[in-house]
């Protein structure tokens, strides 16, 4: 039997198929859970997907964490579900403050889409233990408020308890802090990350396969029992 | 005080602003005999409106029916021209409907929300034929990239789509981005976007069924765009006029992405008789479009529109273009489930009338009449005008100007020329535009700009799909408007072979000058005839498209624009010909003729030159060219291929290699001029990159088929030491005349843009 993955569609969520698509590609069961539910119908893992939940006129995310099924996003992350937010998902994991710091507008003021080099930082995450240590993949960057930003003090813990689990590599595409392009909770099943994976696990159509390592390795946390 | 049918008949001798709406003298006096009385202000809000040249296409209809005249025998077209886009089968029990449009004048007043809602209007247009939108293309032009407005325009305007575009959760898979004086005051703003749906779900906008439901839906209707079709589209801009801001709709890239989903949802559930989006002319265009194709009746309670300025009054209700909104003909028993999946998606939903087999259309305001017309004089019986038209006297002054008393470089300067060419602002790379678009949303997307085409997947599990391309060089078009259109269609047919797809229909966006002046007219004339006539020729007809005239400033027309979208289909897009090419070994072939031919040419225009007449355009040519192009796909002997169109085959070359990253060797032929080889523009030619294992199989297709193949190059990692450079430096060699790095061309060619609007 395998893991049964929700992925959150908020009106506006725009990634919601590709996550889906993803989930299929690694071998899990993708579980489409609605917004307006609070039901997470039974799943072991949760991806709030890209896109522009509810527009983001405001502040990217700010509305999506009062959704219903955030309540029970939040308990099931609490309790130790692996949980990855995605590009407006990491927006919303931190206005949650499942995660620290914030998502401030490119540096460049233009919505960027690129092909972004990564260094995969923390294979200790539920999302990326099938990565091996310091390993440089490839997978698309698509965004308008990709910068993520945290006081110092926050940047020196989350390196310290090797929570950066990704950072860009030869170009920092959004002005993002020391090169951020991802970070997990404390217990490690709370990732989020601004690249997007969903949009790399086909040769057709991503610039590599890389992505699927992240959907792979929550489905080796389920399974293996691996998680903390 | 309201202005009723009642008191319109009671005060036939009230002034009207018939004038201030866009309407001539003898078209206010038609409404008169139309109906026998004075329209009242609403009615005549919605003549104005609907008889506008935007939406009545009164000076362009004699020409466009040619396309119905001429169209090719085909089995593809599933709905044809004046729905509110054709519908192509592409196999399968697949439909892809799709469709381009202008947003010029607008885009030109407020670049981010006129290019912004382009975008949301093309994409309704594909929503409202029953398919879900897959991918959207921007067609671009604008004056000078040095000049000052472009630096206010292009970035707002490419802004605009991404906002948009990105927003909705719709791939950018291509497009144009052409910079030419013409457009200085006059930017073209186009916008294609393609749809896919299963045969069965194809819906059109009409009003059937006795007592169904008028179901307005969306947004609400607010003040934005009030006059937006006939102050803004069928006028020129003059040099001093007051300030048209308002005039202009804003976007809600939002609320379209729950319109897409919702409507999806309600055909799907089978809720919904027949649909039409509201883009120019609102309220208006709607009800009247949906009850002239239906019943032919239609009652409306305008007082029920859901508003967002409550002060707004009848008339301006019926002429606004507030964004994002949907009608929908819904049977009574269906309409509290149609109203669920509203409320579903937060979107707001009100009946606004029933269909009636009264033969009028008629609209109420607080239980008072104040439309009741004729629905067909509205939407399909407005003015038709055979405006007269002739050869422009300094037409053959142009032509007899050719550029061969330019002064050509000499051998030692080709490189010079080539990277003069790399650099210039039509030719430079695009990326700084085109990665603020997301292309990568859906998971679809199998090629997208700088690709000849961009295609996307439309079924996941065999892997049928799409490919589109939309080119015309308004140069060719202004020296010979007919061979100019031919050229257009024959570069945009090329460029979806050149991806492996079979071509099947065309849609197109003829931006053209002032109607009123006979010059512009032939010119429009000449390229409909020839486009309509090369249509014929290829086997592909035009399932629809849209005209945008008066784009002048002054007296001054821009170049003829006939942009030409070509749609292709392909069985399997993990076939598709890509323009990257192979390893070292793999041989580069030029297919095709090469002439001494320049006029028009990004040579030319380099050398502020335009004169001569276009190259010359064989479309029995390009259609075996295309021919062996899918064939070379199909059985997999073609690794790469690229067109060869802009800046001639060295451009070609330089465009491969770069997104190859790998060096070649190239050899010019004895036997022509090596500046002609390199630079020339002749049309029907690609480059293919072919495996040496399938050399001699490719090579005997093209002998078989009439279509020459010059070997002319190899591709060769390896040459960098020979000419100097450390190990590992790719470089394209050109025979005997230079040697240059792909580091060198990669910036020059990267940094045009960023230079000119970072």
């Amino acid at each position: 039997m395998s893991a049964r993955i929700g992925i959150v569609s908020f009106p506006g969520s725009l990634d919601d198929a590709d996550a889906a698509r993803a989930v299929r590609i690694a071998g899990g069961e993708p579980v489409a859970l609605w917004h307006g539910d609070d039901d997470l119908k039974k799943v072991d893992a949760v991806v709030l997907p890209g896109g522009f939940s509810y527009g983001d006129y405001l502040r990217c995310g700010a509305i999506a964490r009062f959704a219903p099924v955030m309540t029970k996003v939040v308990e099931a992350a609490n309790g130790g579900m692996p949980v990855l937010g995605i590009c407006n998902g990491f927006q919303i994991l931190c206005e949650t403050h499942l995660l620290p710091g914030a998502l401030t507008r490119n540096d460049h003021l233009h919505f960027i889409c690129r092909d972004q080099k990564l260094r995969i930082e923390n294979t200790l995450s539920d999302w990326t233990r099938d990565f091996a240590p310091g390993q440089e993949i490839v997978i698309p960057l698509k965004n308008g408020e990709g910068g993520y930003v945290a006081d110092e003090a926050t940047l020196d813990r989350l390196e310290a308890e090797g929570r950066v689990i990704a950072r860009y590599l030869d170009v920092n595409p959004n002005g993002s802090y020391r090169d951020i392009a991802g970070i997990c909770n404390e217990r490690g099943n709370v990732v989020g990350l601004m690249p997007h994976p969903e949009h790399a696990v086909e040769d057709l159509t991503g610039p590599s396969t890389d992505g699927v390592f992240f959907f792979a390795s929550a489905l080796t946390s389920l399974l293996s029992g691996a998680r903390r | 005080m309201i202005d009723t049918v009642e008191r319109a008949e009671q005060t036939p001798e009230v002034e009207q602003p018939f004038g201030e709406l866009g309407l001539k003298p003898d078209e206010y006096q038609r409404i008169r005999d139309i109906l026998e009385r004075r329209p009242t202000s609403s009615e005549l809000a919605m003549y104005s409106v609907m008889w506008s040249e935007h939406c009545s296409y009164k000076s362009s209809k004699v020409h466009l029916r040619q396309f119905g005249e001429k169209k090719p025998e085909t089995d593809a077209l599933l709905v044809g021209i004046g729905e509110n886009a054709g519908v192509v089968d592409i196999g399968d029990g697949w439909a892809v409907t799709f469709k381009v449009e202008s947003h010029n004048h607008p885009s030109y007043v407020e670049p981010y929300q006129g290019a912004a809602t382009g975008v949301g209007g093309i994409v309704r247009d594909i929503l409202s034929m029953g398919a879900r939108p897959m991918a959207v293309m921007d067609p671009l032009r604008f004056g000078p990239a040095d000049a000052e407005d472009t630096k206010r325009v292009l970035p707002g305007v490419v802004a605009g789509i991404g906002g948009y575009g990105n927003c909705l959760g719709l791939p950018n898979i291509g497009g144009e981005i052409v910079f030419d004086d013409s457009y200085l005051g006059n930017p073209l703003v186009n916008a294609l976007c393609v749809g896919a749906m299963k045969h069965e779900d194809i819906h059109l906008a009409s009003a059937k069924g006795v007592g169904n439901l008028v179901v307005l839906y969306g947004a609400r209707t607010g003040g934005d765009g009030i006059g937006g079709v006939s102050v803004l589209a069928s006028e020129t801009f003059d040099e001093e006029g007051p300030a048209k801001r308002p005039s202009v709709q804003v976007g809600d890239p939002f609320m379209e992405k729950l319109l897409i989903e919702s409507t999806l949802e309600v055909l799907k559930s089978g809720l919904v008789e027949g649909i039409q989006d509201l883009g120019g002319a609102g309220i208006s265009c709607a009800t009247s479009e949906l009850a002239s194709n239906g019943e032919g009746g239609m009652h409306v309670w305008l007082d029920r529109v859901l508003l967002r300025d409550p002060t707004l009054s009848p008339e301006e209700i019926l002429m606004s273009e507030s964004q994002e909104r949907m009608c929908a003909i819904v049977q009574p028993k269906n309409i509290d489930a149609f109203m669920e999946h509203c409320k579903k998606w937060d979107v707001e939903a009100v009946v606004i009338g029933e269909v009636t087999d009264s033969g009028r259309l008629t609209i109420d305001w607080h239980d008072e009449r104040i439309v009741d017309v004729p629905p067909r004089t509205v939407a399909h019986e407005g003015p038709v005008y055979e405006r007269p038209f002739h050869r422009p006297a300094w037409q053959d002054s142009l032509q007899a100007d050719s550029p061969d008393r330019l002064q050509r470089p000499v051998p030692q300067e080709f490189e010079q020329t080539l990277l003069q060419l790399v650099a210039s602002p039509n030719l430079a790379g695009k990326s700084w535009v085109t990665d603020q678009y997301d292309r990568y949303v859906l998971g679809n997307t199998v090629l997208a700009q700088p690709e000849d085409s961009g295609m996307v997947r439309i079924d996941e599990v065999t892997g049928r799909g799409v490919a589109i391309s939309t080119d015309c060089n308004g140069r060719f078009a202004k020296l010979d408007p007919y061979t100019g259109a031919k050229l257009a269609l024959a570069e945009s047919y090329r460029n979806v072979c050149a991806t492996g797809a079979i071509p099947l229909a065309v849609t197109n966006c003829l931006n053209f000058g002032s109607p009123e002046d006979p010059e512009v007219m032939w010119q429009f004339a000449e390229a409909v005839r020839g486009l309509a006539d090369g249509c014929q020729e290829l086997g592909t007809p035009v399932t629809g498209g849209n005209v945008s005239f008066y784009n002048q400033t002054g007296e001054t027309a821009i170049l003829p624009t006939p942009v030409v979208g070509v749609l292709g289909v392909i069985d399997d897009v993990n076939r598709r010909t890509p323009m990257k090419w192979g390893p070292d070994g793999e041989l580069i072939y030029l297919l095709g003729d090469t002439r001494d031919e320049f006029s028009g040419s990004e040579w030319a225009h380099l050398n502020g030159h335009l004169g001569g007449l276009p190259p010359q355009v064989d479309l029995q040519r390009e259609r075996i060219l295309g021919e062996i192009l899918v064939a070379g796909s199909r059985d997999g002997m073609l690794t790469a291929a690229h067109d060869v169109s802009d800046g001639g085959f060295a451009m070609t070359i330089v465009e491969m290699a770069l997104r190859s990253g790998v060096g070649a060797r190239l050899w010019l032929p004895d036997d022509i001029d090596p500046f002609v080889q390199l630079f020339a523009e002749s049309a029907g030619r690609a480059v293919v990159v072919v495996p040496r294992t399938e050399e001699l199989r490719f090579s005997e297709m093209c002998g078989a088929r009439g279509i020459s193949a010059h070997r002319v190059g190899v591709v060769d990692s390896a040459l960098g030491p020979d000419a100097g450079y450390p190990e590992g430096t790719q470089v394209l060699q050109f025979g005997e005349y230079f040697t240059i790095t792909l580091d060198e061309l990669r910036e020059v060619h990267e940094q045009t843009l960023p230079a000119l609007f970072s």
